[in-house]
């Protein structure tokens, strides 16, 4: 339940007076409801719980995230030294 | 996927898992608040690729484990009135409660149908005007927007025929009651990432200082716990308290704020029993007065069941992360997903269920090749 799933928002559209999107899981479509995300745009991605939107994600954190990651890895192998000898 | 199989990358994985070993001087162990993050801990074998210094505790996050076995039972009687249509999350249906479950009460003739939105509960109340429609609002603070919003949807649309029968739970108070209890073994915390998304975090540095134990919001892919385990570590190596948020791609410190803005519409904080722990104080949400007309326990008489729980089920220990499934005496034997004895076995969040499903498994084949 708490687990929600990220996917990218490839539609936009009302129900009611409900801002609503269609969100792709890698192939799935579902129906979200978009009332929490509202500056939510075609191709970002979004966090969906029980139907519902609740988090943007931010590319540049997720790759900043990755980016120092990948950086020791980098630095360990040009320095031809052994994974984890190196402290971050 | 994008944002998903990036953060399961084996090398990185491997590398993450290094760079904890190179940080921990002594043995530090740590709660995983959310179950969703325990079965994805299981599930990838994080466990067995951390330092053997690093025991991880498995916290009360599961939703359908702590809604009290009453309002199961209240539930389970609503669902099997004639007039209701009773609408659920799936994981509840297999929850038992005293004696019986929501299947059995579907197999004897009760309308009870599984929903994957609340907005789908509120949809078929307008579509069955002749019907009361009943839905189990249970859950977290990520499910707390969804169900808000399908009272409030009911409220404009007019609807007097849809009601909630409410069980939320928040996830601070927990934390106070865990790491103020006098068997506490927590010293530090992996806070549930999607909770933070939704309420942000600004409520966790005030219980990390009062109680001296760092935190990192964490997410729920391998290389987000690992990611999650490192800062806490480097926290408690350095002596250090203060909350990280290891998850930023998805969480910032306010949070959601159209979310907590209609949250609090709709709800007020209440004191909630858990399931297998007790009441804590201020832990629930119940709907505000304004709403008491969605509220199904004030249009229904549901006030005298008894309830009874399994005497051999020790959920409440496994819940403050004092025991661990493998050491209860029914585990895999009297007590299995096919027929639980307590709702930790039950759930895609369980701690039970996670040791069921992937104790038997090569857990780190699936990183290395995943």
């Amino acid at each position: 339940m708490c687990l929600g799933v990220p996917g990218k928002l490839v539609e936009l559209y009302k129900s009611g007076d409900l801002l609503m999107g269609k969100v792709d899981f890698g192939g799935i479509s579902r129906e979200a409801c978009l009332e929490y995300i509202p500056e939510a745009k075609l191709g970002d991605y979004v966090v969906v719980h029980v139907g519902f939107a609740i988090s943007l994600l931010s590319e540049e954190e997720a790759a900043a995230t990755l980016a120092v990651l990948r950086e020791v890895s980098d630095i360990e192998a040009e320095l031809d030294v052994r994974p984890g000898e190196l402290q971050t | 996927m994008k944002y998903v199989a990036e953060f399961r990358d084996a090398e990185l994985v491997k590398r993450s898992a290094e760079l904890i070993r190179a940080e921990v001087s002594r043995p530090w162990t740590l709660m995983e608040i959310c179950g969703g993050q325990t079965h994805a801990i299981l599930r990838y074998g994080i466990d067995e690729l951390l330092p053997e210094e690093i025991e991880l505790v498995h916290g009360p996050g599961c939703p359908v484990c702590v809604t009290p076995l009453e309002q199961i039972d209240k539930a389970l009687a609503l669902a099997a009135l004639p007039n209701v249509i009773f609408t659920s999350y799936g994981d509840m249906l297999r929850v038992p409660g005293s004696g019986r479950d929501l299947f059995s009460v579907r197999a004897a003739g009760g309308d009870v149908r599984v929903v994957y939105s609340p907005l789908d509960a509120v949809r078929i109340a307008s579509e069955n005007p002749d019907k009361e429609v009943v839905f189990f609002a249970i859950g977290f603070e990520t499910t707390a927007p969804a169900n808000a919003m399908s009272v409030y949807q009911a409220a404009r649309l007019g609807l007097k025929n849809f009601s909630v029968l409410v069980s939320h739970v928040r996830v601070p108070p927990a934390m106070h009651a865990i790491l103020g209890g006098e068997h506490n073994r927590v010293q530090g915390f992996l806070a549930a990432g999607h909770v933070c998304a939704v309420m942000g975090y600004w409520e966790y540095p005030s219980i990390a200082e009062r109680y001296h134990t760092p935190m990192a919001v964490t997410g729920f892919e391998p290389l987000d716990l690992l990611r999650g385990v490192l800062d806490v570590v480097k926290l408690l190596e350095a002596g250090e308290v203060g909350v990280v948020n290891s998850y930023a791609r998805a969480v910032t410190f306010e949070g959601n704020r159209p979310a907590q803005d209609l949250i609090n519409k709709v709800f007020q904080v209440c004191d909630r029993k858990w399931r297998g722990i007790g009441n804590i104080p201020m832990s629930g949400w119940e709907l505000r007065p304004e709403y008491a007309a969605f509220d199904a326990e004030r249009r229904f008489d549901v006030s005298a069941i008894q309830s009874e729980e399994s005497p051999v089920c020790i959920a409440g220990k496994i819940l403050q992360g004092q025991l661990k499934p493998p050491q209860c005496p029914a585990f895999g034997t009297l007590c299995t997903p096919q027929h639980p004895l307590g709702a930790t076995m039950v759930s895609s969040e369980g701690a039970c269920a996670a040791y069921y499903h992937y104790n038997k498994a090569d857990l780190l084949s699936e990183v290395k090749h995943g």
